[in-house]
């Protein structure tokens, strides 16, 4: 794991520093409301429905066993008892005082963690796939890339005030895990005949209310290259992105307004100015970033085990958790695992203190105390020596966190909602819950197998809905809380957007719709179809006659 | 008083800060050079307001809009060095730079102005003129220019800064030391971080 050097320490003190100025300063009415927003935003800090919302950075993910032992720590001090996974690989805190903020950046700084550029109109948080390093399709580690460009980004002085927020994600696999084509920047590192590495680079995808896939505007560049083509991709959008309309700010929409190709042209002569300047990155600086991020110091093990497979045979519950939670890894012996942080009942999300410790507790016992945060909000363990997975199964349990739903319904994407976001139509976390509680038949819910199911409050998508097999969406008809559902959508490798199947829900019909959903499924699948196979085969007409009932399609027919 | 900081140090301004009224006329502006649409609808002056603009004596600060059309009556001061030109956060530093035959040095001081402070294309605009046209002189940012920000002006190839009225001069020149490494590169010269690193004698 990347560990801080002096020159990130102090950066990351300073800031500190800079931060409790400005709060102090907002404290004591010299710096208003509105001119400290955009700042304490730039430090993550959101005010929202109940109290301020803090949103720590996890650079690309990566948690060490210490660093969760104070996000815990915090929690207890400043917040209610427990934190929440975010979709972006960030920890949010919903209960923090602000007068308490600047104790607690300093607090996180002691363990090399921050709050910078998490929110505001400026790059972002830089996600990538939570099995990186261990994933057995892996082409290029996307780590050392990642830390690189964190670095870049880190305070870029031309990119602070941005026209709207910047989201960067990178995947070096043959399935991207990242979502790049729906990220402001997607970066897809592959190598090419010699072994270099080099960058796709995927331009204005996005969602919120115009959801779009991006572009490929460089097929091939130089890793190298990354701080310097950026940095003109940037100057671009930050010249030419439209400032006038928060909805129209994003990058995606000026790259649909002027073309792909026309901005990839813009983009190149931007380019040229810095091209093989200073900021090229050098090879002894990644390196160093590789460096940080080596296999640990495992032992070599065979491919078996014969205390596992025998576990595996006398335990059902236990090799049910295996079939969803445990994948496969690129050394032998070892596997990743997946902890759920979906129990029905609880906030897609949500982690307790006492949670957080026990994890820190398995990952320093099982998982070289490393771990890592899913963009689907769960939390990975990376490596794991096959004959540890019973006894590390036992502990998660002992502690809520095996519930063995992993990519399964009941492992629900869903934003915070109206339970605590102020911008929300809807709530959302409780039709999370009533979905959860209407499949709990476990065996009916593994026999309808691989389903993703993304649930956001507002149009601004933080539950990625548009990119759930199944997508739910608040929407707000005359003061009153209602819900859109779509399917279709999907991420990986080919990402795409759902289709709303028709007029909107109470709340409590959408447990009943989705059923309905998977029961059309169920009926019309052939044996090696997931969900979405099945709605990309057949199309929207079935489900929607399932759902709205025989006058639907009917009329359907008529109209040909 | 709005004070200036040449540098980092508070200094009399020996220069008149020429505005422009407000306009109601939308500008069609172009994303750069390759296709024509309306992206913000920013104001420009009309051909009225800017004949009529009044330039007084002495060393004067003009709209770009300005100095475009009557450069003709200004060439004489211009050699004198008493004219200086501003450009709002919309406005192209490649019009400038055409019209002075490419050589952004021949005038003393450009200015750049931040109509709001979330507005941060004036950054680029920075970057631009020092980097693409090698501008050398004093480049000024304008308008709502606070402390907070002083760090990342100064980066990006400002070194002087009309503060907004209610900026405190002293802490606004303490702002400019808020970091002492910055990671990445900029106009100023600072090598990115990892090239420090990699440097004799720097910790590994
Ligand atoms: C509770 C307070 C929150 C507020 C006020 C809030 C606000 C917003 C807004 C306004 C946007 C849309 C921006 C745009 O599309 O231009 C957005 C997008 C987003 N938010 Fe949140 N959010 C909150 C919490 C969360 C949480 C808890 C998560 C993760 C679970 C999250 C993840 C995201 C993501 C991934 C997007 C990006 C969608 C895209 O790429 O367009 N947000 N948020
Ligand atoms: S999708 Fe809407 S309701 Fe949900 S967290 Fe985002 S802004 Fe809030």
């Amino acid at each position: 794991m990347y560990r801080y050097d002096e020159y990130d320490h102090t950066l990351v003190l300073e800031r500190v520093a800079q931060y409790r100025d400005q709060l102090q300063r907002n404290l004591a009415g010299e710096l208003s409301d509105d001119e400290f927003r955009p700042l304490r935003l730039q430090n993550g800090l959101y005010i929202q429905r109940h109290a301020p919302m803090l949103r720590v950075a996890i650079p690309y993910g990566m948690l060490s066993s210490m660093q969760l032992r104070k996000l815990s720590d915090i929690g207890r001090r400043y917040d209610r008892g427990y934190g929440h996974f975010s979709t972006r690989q960030n920890m949010q805190f919903n209960w923090p005082k602000l007068e308490d903020t600047g104790d607690i950046l300093a607090e996180l700084a002691t363990v090399e963690m921050h709050a910078i550029q998490t929110s505001g109109n400026c790059i972002r948080n830089i996600t990538t796939d939570p099995f990186a390093g261990v994933a057995p399709d892996e082409i290029v580690d996307p780590r050392p890339y990642c830390e690189v460009l964190r670095q870049w980004s880190t305070f870029h002085p031309e990119f602070a005030f941005l026209p709207r927020k910047f989201k960067i994600a990178v995947s070096g696999t043959l399935e991207d895990r990242a979502v790049t084509y729906a990220h402001d920047v997607g970066l897809q590192l592959y190598r090419d005949e010699k072994g270099d590495v080099l960058a796709r680079v995927i331009v204005g995808g996005g969602m919120g209310r115009t959801p779009i896939l991006g572009s490929v505007i460089h097929e091939a560049l130089p890793w190298q290259h990354l701080p310097t083509y950026l940095d003109a991709v940037l100057r671009v959008y930050n010249r030419y992105g439209r400032r006038d309309n928060a909805y129209k700010a994003r990058i995606k929409i000026l790259v649909k307004a002027i073309g792909a190709e026309a901005f990839a042209r813009q983009v190149d002569e931007e380019w040229q100015l810095e091209r093989d300047g200073i900021a090229t990155v050098t090879q002894a600086e990644l390196d160093r970033a590789r460096a940080a991020f080596t296999d640990p110091e495992a032992p070599v093990l065979p491919e078996t085990d014969a205390g596992f497979d025998a576990k595996l045979a006398s335990d059902p519950a236990f090799a049910r958790w295996v079939s969803r939670c445990v994948r496969g890894h690129k050394r032998p012996g070892y596997r990743a695992v997946t902890l759920s942080l979906k129990p029905t009942g609880i906030a897609p999300g949500d982690i307790s203190c006492e949670q957080m410790d026990a994890l820190a507790d398995l990952a320093d016992r099982y998982g070289f105390g490393e771990l890592r945060v899913s963009h689907e909000q769960n939390v990975v363990l990376a490596d794991v020596a096959l004959a540890d997975l019973y006894e590390l199964w036992l502990g998660a349990r002992a502690h809520g966190l095996a519930t063995p739903n992993i990519g399964l319904l009941t492992d629900i994407i869903c934003c915070p909602g109206g339970d605590f976001c102020s911008l929300a139509n809807a709530k959302s976390i409780p039709i999370a819950q009533a979905i959860q509680e209407a499949f709990e038949n476990l065996d009916y819910l593994y026999d309808v197998g691989d389903l993703e199911l993304n649930i956001s409050g507002c149009m601004n998508s933080c539950g990625h809905h548009h990119v759930g097999h199944i997508g739910i969406l608040g929407v707000d008809k005359t003061g009153s809380e209602w819900y859109q559902v779509s399917i279709g959508g999907s991420q990986g490798n080919r990402t795409s957007l759902g289709d709303v199947i028709g007029p909107s829900f109470a709340a409590e019909e959408v447990p009943g719709v989705i059923k309905k959903l998977v029961e059309t499924y169920v009926e019309q699948r052939t044996p090696e179809e997931r969900f979405i196979d099945t709605v990309r085969r057949l199309g929207m007409a079935p489900f929607k006659a399932s759902v709205y009932g025989e006058s639907t399609k009917k009329a359907e027919v008529t109209h040909g | 008083m709005a004070e200036l900081i040449r540098g980092t140090e508070v200094v009399a301004d020996d220069w008149t800060w020429v505005r422009l009224p407000e306009s109601q006329e939308p500008v069609r502006k172009s994303a750069g050079k390759v296709v024509l649409f309306k992206l913000t609808g920013e104001k420009a002056a009309s051909d009225d307001v800017i004949s009529a603009c009044d330039i007084p004596a002495g060393k004067v600060l003009l709209p770009l809009s300005v100095w475009l059309r009557r450069r003709d009556e200004l060439a004489t001061r211009a050699d004198d060095g008493e004219i200086g030109v501003w450009l709002d956060s919309h406005e192209e530093p490649a019009e400038l730079a055409e019209s002075l035959g490419g050589n952004l040095n021949r005038l003393p001081l450009i200015g750049v102005n931040f109509p709001k402070f979330i507005d941060g294309r004036g950054y680029s605009i920075a970057f631009i003129l020092r980097t693409r046209f090698g501008y050398r002189n004093e480049l000024r940012a304008l308008g709502d220019v606070l402390r907070d920000q002083m760090f990342f002006f100064h980066r990006c190839g400002f070194d002087a800064y009309l503060l907004r009225a209610d900026q405190k001069a002293e802490r606004c020149i303490g702002a400019l030391k808020d970091f002492t490494a910055p990671y990445q590169t900029s106009t100023d010269g600072q090598p990115p971080v990892f090239r420090r690193r990699a440097a004799p004698g720097a910790d590994a």
